[in-house]
């Protein structure tokens, strides 16, 4: 499925939109590391828990939960909820 | 690492900053200045370490925004970087209730007998290790997960106002298993058997007042050095007041209370001389009421000692006279091995200072940088 990456993590991923597949959110976290290597730490913790501001969607609605149930035809948008100065 | 007696090449300065990281080159003269960056632009860069067992492998702290904290490795001076492929993490607890690292603060190259080994020091408070120069880390010692020692780290109530943190891991050239470590909060403590058990080393050390000095929880350490060329002395900046300590003893002494009674003896960073024990400069900022933490008077000054604290030496020849309110961190203040001495400090409102004769005279070399976290000087070359 489709995945839109938010800018901060362009390096690793070199586009904004990549193609991942998972039958959870957190499988398809887990292909993104395979293909990008390290990209899953910066969004997600050594405690398996998502880092604050660091958002997820899944066809626009908002979800918080790894084991979040995937098809192969949603669309998945991360995003990094910037704050701060 | 003992430091190494050079007279030519040249130093590179690392400057971490709030926004990024930058590396200023000069010959031996240290006259003038080719600034190299920014390197990792809006990325919070919270220290970079030149490894001086090789000479080339360069290790940067980062933390971007919200993306969890990270290290990249350079071996070609920061011309290409790569990022570790494990950074330090603490170790998973069931049902996700364990500790997680905000960032890497602190990068210390470790005993010159183990060429690939560093350690991370970390915010909250965490000791990681690793064996292949950087490229993944982790968690080192008892510290991390010992009861005793997480009670003493308190919470994040209890710290900096950038997170509490570990720092100051210090090597004892002499023994790879003989460390020294520093906690904000949390105290110091030493241990000579790899990390297998660490023991406080606080006596004489000073609290703020009403607390129990015998609490490890109640002190809080800025930054701790070992002089190179007698391994038995330690300089240390606490939140308390300036300290040295001769081992085997265990009593520090404050030697602060020499310095000068309007300037104090408060202040963040620690820089020794990389040959002569009994010298050492500080960077006094004013610890009076709301604790403001900025030049005393807004006249900045490093203070140095001749005689391992017994007097200080006023240095300010090229700095402002007044309403320079600077601020320098722990981090923010070092010195090179070269003959003279150079001595370099950053200021929160991103000055970068430097003096190629020991403090007898200060130049600024750069101006309108991010607020500056870290300074280290690497002789090159």
């Amino acid at each position: 499925m489709q995945v839109l990456i938010p800018s901060p993590l362009h390096g690793y991923t070199g586009s904004a939109r990549v193609q991942a597949r998972g039958a959870t959110l957190g499988a398809l976290l887990e292909d993104l590391d395979r293909q990008f290597p390290g990209i899953r730490f910066r969004i997600i913790d050594e405690q398996g828990r998502m880092r604050p501001h660091m958002r997820f969607f899944i066809n626009q609605v908002a979800v918080f939960e790894l084991d979040e149930v995937l098809r192969e035809t949603d669309e998945v948008v991360i995003v990094q909820a910037l704050s701060g100065g | 690492m003992m430091a190494k007696h050079k007279t030519s090449g040249g130093v590179v300065l690392l400057v971490a900053t709030r926004k990024g990281g930058w590396l200023f080159h000069s010959d031996a003269r240290r006259q003038s200045w080719r600034v190299d960056g920014p390197h990792f632009l809006g990325h919070i860069i919270h220290h970079m370490v030149l490894d001086p067992r090789d000479g080339r492998t360069l290790l940067a702290a980062a933390k971007t925004g919200h993306l969890g904290p990270t290290v990249y490795r350079s071996t070609d001076m920061g011309s290409t970087w790569k990022e570790a492929r494990q950074p330090p993490a603490f170790a998973p607890q069931p049902g996700g209730t364990g500790r997680v690292v905000d960032h890497s603060f602190w990068l210390t190259p470790a005993h010159g007998a183990e060429p690939d080994v560093w350690y991370a020091g970390t915010s909250p408070q965490g000791l990681f290790r690793s064996e292949d120069g950087g490229v993944s880390w982790s968690p080192f010692s008892i510290l991390n997960d010992d009861p005793q020692f997480r009670a003493w780290m308190g919470t994040a109530q209890d710290g900096t106002p950038d997170g509490p943190m570990l720092h100051s891991v210090i090597v004892d050239p002499r023994d790879p298993k003989h460390l020294y470590i520093g906690m904000s909060g949390g105290g110091v403590h030493e241990t000579r058997d790899g990390g297998q058990s660490f023991t406080p080393l606080l006596g004489g050390l000073e609290v703020v007042e009403g607390f129990d000095p015998g609490d490890p929880s109640f002190h809080d350490p800025h930054c701790v050095r070992l002089c190179p060329d007698n391994p038995d002395r330690l300089y240390q900046q606490n939140h308390c007041g300036i300290y040295r300590l001769d081992r085997p003893g265990d009593q520090w002494q404050r030697v602060g209370r020499a310095m000068p009674e309007a300037v104090g003896d408060i202040g963040f960073p620690m820089v020794v001389h990389p040959r002569d024990a009994d010298r050492c400069w500080v960077f006094p900022m004013d610890g009076a009421d709301v604790w403001p933490r900025t030049a005393p008077g807004g006249t900045p000054a490093v203070y140095g000692t001749r005689d391992a604290g017994e007097h200080w030496q006023r240095l300010d020849q090229g700095l402002p006279s007044a309403q320079a309110w600077w601020t320098v961190k722990r981090q923010a203040m070092n010195g090179d091995t070269l003959d003279p001495v150079g001595l370099y400090f950053g200021t929160t409102s991103g000055e970068l200072w430097a003096s190629s004769d020991e403090g007898a005279q200060w130049t600024c070399i750069a101006r309108h940088l991010p607020e500056i976290y870290g300074v280290e000087a690497a002789v090159t070359g």
